[in-house]
């Protein structure tokens, strides 16, 4: 006797494929947009020769971070990456990290207050958090694809899905953790809500919530990468091409050009958020 | 004038409020409550007022339900039912904005843990209300700088909360309250997580300040001994109830129950007992206009007493002891004249009997209790201020 199969599959399909007739429209549209900008970001980087790129972010690392260590750190490694003439693709990701980062900081951080603020809302959004987290990364290439088209839009769209949670989750978690007394000396003193949020609970989060920017920047790094696959040009590429011709060295070159952006962002961001708390302690 | 009166207020946590303050009211316990409905009672019917310009201890153990009631005033806590009415407006009826203007234009608030906002320099935590209020960046500054000032904090305005000690902390929380200009000022255990020397200052310099601002206080303390020191009435609090309300000296002489007593069997009486509650009625006087030193012995001599007061424009002027009254009968003297001792040291009617100890066993005559117009009310002898002391400590 055959068992009678649940169509969990054919429903999902269904359902996708009803906003992809619906809505296709309207994404495809955002896809045009989104893909001339991060060309621009892309051509920005390209214009000027290298090696003032990378004595840019040399300065910028040091200032952000107060360490001359991270800006030596970011000059030896951007000149490595340049030496193994991984120039190019190093700066499409970065400007796949940049966009993606920014729509999904743009939307963690309001679903994250709203969370923190609406006991329902974080009832809803807590395990839809949690299945986000672990759907394997591969499965929303899928349909990144008939919404946005294949390259770089659909790698930010499916970009932002694996990498908001972080941010949504401590910006919640941040405002959450501020002492109740602090909220209720806020309120006690007629503080609006509003006033309570931006003058006090936000501020006081802010640690934590640099703290998931910070997360969500490496997610997006190692989504960009995946996000290869259907498309988006960058280091991710690289290392997607060379699996493809077994070019081992190639395969590497790419990985370490990848490790060292990886390192460079997360040093600059944990220095940066760690300088905001030292300002409250000095 | 009654400035806060607190009408039949009930707080209850719990899925069944109302089922629960209907039990209460049926005489059924508050663990019996917990046990059927699985609601708990914070405030169980509350009725009381604050003076104008009085400061209202309320005071308890933790978990009496004191930090919930005062909670209830500003409705930082939403009360389940009863009335707080604050200079005749009933607050439980306002709704959230109407509330909010409200905590602005009139209650101010100090924490136990000062609540200081960690990310804002001193300055700018104690114009927080200010800022709220939309006060102009410059008139804001001199407002904070004038409360700052009156808290004894000049020079660390621009420190943040986490370089000050915590009685420095506690007075950027006492001026973030003084900086607005809200006539009532709520103390959740202001001064609780002080240690006792800072904690003894502070409740000094809030007397001081009191003098200054006369602002409306209700004070939350379990410490009793600053319930004693700072507040002109005591409201005692336990399990929710209030148990008893009064001046100090009402609640340590005549507790309510079992349990005031129990809370006040270690407190030192003698700071608290006054000279008019120990003092006896003098037996008699004599009149420097009048009497001679015959006259003064034999009113001695009827009273059983070894000395006697001398009045004079009804004014106590002097004391006469029976020995000098006998020599001046026998170097035949008719006037009081040479033999009263002037000058003679006094108390006022409520000054505690711990100040009084060391002048009975300094001088050689009864203490002599006046009025403010130096009238002689009463006498404070050793006898009578043991007696009054033990009495009431075992009562």
């Amino acid at each position: 006797m055959e068992i009678y199969r649940i169509p969990v599959g054919q429903a999902i399909e269904t359902f996708i494929n009803f906003f992809v007739e619906n809505f296709a429209f309207a994404t495809r549209g955002f896809a045009a947009v989104t893909s001339t900008g991060i060309g621009w970001i892309v051509s920005a980087l390209m214009y000027p020769p290298p090696i003032v790129v990378i004595l840019i972010f040399t300065i910028l690392a040091w200032f952000l971070s107060k360490s001359w260590k991270i800006g030596l750190f970011t000059l030896l490694g951007l000149l490595l990456i340049l030496n193994m003439q991984l120039w190019g693709p190093t700066m499409s990701t970065l400007a796949l990290i940049l966009v993606s980062t920014l729509i999904a900081v743009g939307i963690g951080i309001p679903i994250g207050i709203i969370a923190a603020l609406s006991e329902i809302a974080y009832k809803i959004i807590t395990p839809v958090l949690d299945v986000m987290q672990t759907m394997p990364a591969f499965v929303y290439l899928i349909p990144a694809i008939p919404f946005f088209g294949l390259g770089a839009v659909g790698a930010i769209f499916s970009t932002v899905i694996f990498s908001v949670p972080p941010c949504i989750r401590l910006t919640c978690l941040g405002i959450k953790q501020v002492p109740k007394e602090l909220v209720e000396a806020a309120d006690a003193f007629g503080s609006s809500k509003w006033q309570k949020l931006f003058k006090v609970q936000l501020p006081i989060a802010k640690t934590t919530i640099l703290a998931g920017i910070n997360q969500t920047i490496m997610l997006a790094l190692s989504m960009v990468v995946i996000a290869a696959m259907i498309g988006a040009r960058g280091l991710g590429g690289e290392v997607w091409r060379a699996i493809q011709r077994l070019e081992m060295g190639r395969g590497f070159e790419a990985g370490i050009g990848i490790v060292i952006v990886a390192i460079i962002l997360d040093r600059v961001m944990q220095a940066y958020g760690g300088k905001g708390q030292q300002a409250q302690q000095e | 004038m009654d400035k806060i009166v607190v009408e039949e207020v009930y707080k209850v946590f719990g899925p069944t409020p109302d089922q629960a303050i209907r039990m209460l009211k049926e005489g059924h316990s508050k663990s019996e409550i917990l046990e059927k409905t699985k609601n708990t009672i914070g405030v169980a019917g509350a009725n009381f007022s604050v003076k104008e310009g009085e400061i209202l201890v309320i005071m308890g153990l933790s978990g009496s339900g004191k930090s919930t009631l005062v909670r209830c005033l500003n409705r930082l806590i939403e009360p389940t039912s009863g009335k707080v009415i604050v200079d005749d407006i009933d607050i439980t009826g306002l709704d959230s904005e109407a509330l909010r203007r409200f905590r602005l234009d009139h209650l101010s608030m100090v924490f136990q843990n000062f609540a200081l906002f960690p990310h804002r320099t001193v300055i700018d935590n104690v114009a927080y209300g200010l800022e709220i209020q939309n006060v102009d960046p410059g008139k804001r500054r001199e407002r904070a700088m004038g409360a700052i000032e009156q808290v004894g904090l000049k020079g660390n305005e621009d420190s943040y909360p986490n370089q000050l000690s915590g009685g420095m902390q506690q007075r950027v929380g006492l001026a973030r309250a003084l900086a607005l200009d809200a006539d009532i000022m709520l103390m959740d255990e202001a001064f609780s997580a002080l240690d006792p020397l800072i904690r003894s200052d502070m409740q000094d310099e809030l007397l001081q300040l009191q003098e200054k601002v006369q602002k409306t206080i209700v004070f939350i303390s379990h410490d009793l001994d600053e319930a004693l020191k700072i507040g002109d009435r005591i409201i005692l609090m336990k399990d929710g109830y209030i148990v008893q309300s009064g001046t100090a000296e009402e609640i340590l002489t005549h507790p309510a129950d079992e349990y005031v007593a129990k809370f006040v069997q270690d407190v030192d009486m003698a700071k608290v007992i006054s000279a008019e509650s120990v003092m006896l009625k003098p037996k008699e006087m004599t009149y420097y206009e009048t009497d001679g030193p015959k006259t003064a012995l034999h009113k001695m001599k009827h009273s059983h007493i070894s000395g006697i007061f001398v009045r004079k424009d009804r004014k106590l002027m002097g004391y006469v002891s029976a020995e000098d009254a006998a020599e001046a009968v026998k170097r035949g003297e008719t006037t009081l004249e040479k033999i009263v001792q002037r000058n003679l040291e006094t108390v006022n009617l409520d000054t505690p009997a711990v100040d009084i100890i060391p002048l009975l066993a300094r001088l050689h005559y009864p203490i002599p209790v006046v009025d403010e117009n130096h009238r002689l009310r009463g006498v404070v002898i050793k006898g009578s201020l043991l007696a009054g002391l033990s009495e009431r400590g075992t009562e």
